[in-house]
């Protein structure tokens, strides 16, 4: 699971208010380098939940990784930025699309419910009594 | 299953079974030791479980009309594409291996109830050098709110065996074929799940057995604003399967006629042609 997934992802279970975002507990997790597209992260950035991504990438040990708040888009987004070693948008690249975390849990916020993470999938399934 | 074709009697056999798609003038599914590019996933080759499905004509009639539709996904440059219910990966690797040429970072996400299952899409996944994040979930469960209107192509190969109601929801393979009524309880709770998740722009592929009676599947859908179309129908000894593609249609509201009904082909009478859209 990358955390692109995991902004995406809420809990569902009963007595949850927003259920968002899960926090993350990761035990193991790997990085893997996959293509950077400007076009992609531009389109997507706006739906991204950027205090959840942040906190993401804290709970695996890289408080440096992103800034408190969002860059501006026209830092993000610069001519050439996607070429220059530690620029934000790079750093949002790998944070979106090259962390995998592949052991852990994701915990609901509002009921502590917690979702495991194995060999990378989290499984959301509630039992009957929780929907 | 390592040594290819002629291991694996019984997932192999099923392959060697199969009306190939080139019989239809579709393209045919490349096979992994003729060198060619591959466009779709070696199923078979890399990975399978006693509690998942394995890939059989409806998979491969899912794909098939995937590969007739090649150019306009293409054109479409989908950014974010999804599976519901993904099994044992066929379909969701396929669409990974054949989008991958456009360099156009499309991400990937595939859904199953079964842990089992979720567990063998990642293999065939990985196997075939493409990423998707799987998650183990009911249909959308955990996404709906916030990927709704974010997936540009979602493709559902659902439970859709006429069974009794009780099979429904059982534990293990089952999940993957129980339909209930008609076959339709479970497509009609993925249908408005998988609608919420489609951008303004999405393509939605459904497999659907003439039981399911898709006629009425696509006037509902013409309801709720979709145009669709069938991008291929196949008959096989056991069933007839059709491959429906449903995007969003201002127009699809109000042209959408009363649906007919009656003993002949639906295909002949679709209360919705005049639906059809130039572009998709």
């Amino acid at each position: 699971m990358r955390l692109l997934t995991h902004n995406m992802l809420a809990s569902n279970v009963r007595g949850a208010t927003t259920g968002y975002p899960l926090t993350l507990e990761a035990t193991k997790w790997c990085t893997k380098e996959v293509e950077l597209n400007a076009d992609f992260i531009r389109g997507l950035l706006p739906k991204i939940d950027w205090r959840a991504l942040v906190d993401a990438t804290r709970a695996l040990g890289l408080p440096e990784l992103l800034p408190e708040e969002q860059p501006p888009e026209e830092e993000i987004f610069a001519e050439g930025a996607a070429d220059v070693e530690g620029s934000a948008i790079r750093r949002i690249h790998h944070a979106l699309l090259e962390v995998h975390v592949q052991e852990g849990s994701l915990v609901c916020p509002d009921t502590s419910r917690c979702f495991p993470i194995n060999k990378g999938i989290p499984n959301m399934m509630l039992h009957e009594d929780e929907v | 299953m390592a040594d290819g074709d002629g291991a694996g009697a019984a997932a192999t056999g099923k392959l060697a079974e199969l009306p190939s798609g080139a019989e239809k003038g579709l393209p045919r599914r490349a096979k992994a030791s003729s060198g060619r590019t591959l466009n779709t996933a070696q199923i078979p080759l890399v990975a399978s479980h006693p509690d998942v499905y394995e890939p059989c004509d409806d998979s491969f009639a899912l794909v098939d009309a995937l590969l007739s539709d090649k150019a306009q996904l293409l054109t479409l440059q989908p950014r974010l594409c999804m599976e519901v219910g993904s099994g044992s990966g066929y379909v969701i690797t396929s669409l990974a291996i054949m989008l991958r040429q456009l360099g156009s970072g499309a991400q990937y996400l595939a859904t199953d109830i079964n842990q089992h299952a979720a567990e063998t899409t990642q293999a065939t996944l990985e196997a075939h050098g493409v990423h998707a994040d799987v998650i183990v979930t009911d249909i959308v469960s955990g996404l709906d709110k916030r990927l709704a209107g974010m997936v540009d192509v979602a493709v559902v190969n659902p439970p859709y065996v006429p069974t009794p109601v009780e099979e429904v929801g059982c534990k293990g393979i089952a999940s993957s074929w129980a339909g209930g009524l008609n076959g339709r309880q479970v497509i009609d709770r993925i249908l408005p799940a998988v609608r919420e998740m489609l951008s303004e722009r999405g393509w939605l592929y459904m497999v659907a057995l003439e039981d399911n009676d898709p006629s009425d599947i696509c006037h509902l859908m013409s309801e709720m604003g979709y145009a669709s179309r069938v991008v291929l129908k196949r008959c096989t000894e056991e069933e007839s399967l059709y491959v429906l593609k449903f995007w969003r249609d201002p127009h699809a509201v109000s042209s959408a006629s009363p649906k007919s009904s009656g003993s002949e082909s639906w295909f002949s009478q679709l209360p919705f042609k005049s639906l059809w859209h130039k572009n998709s």
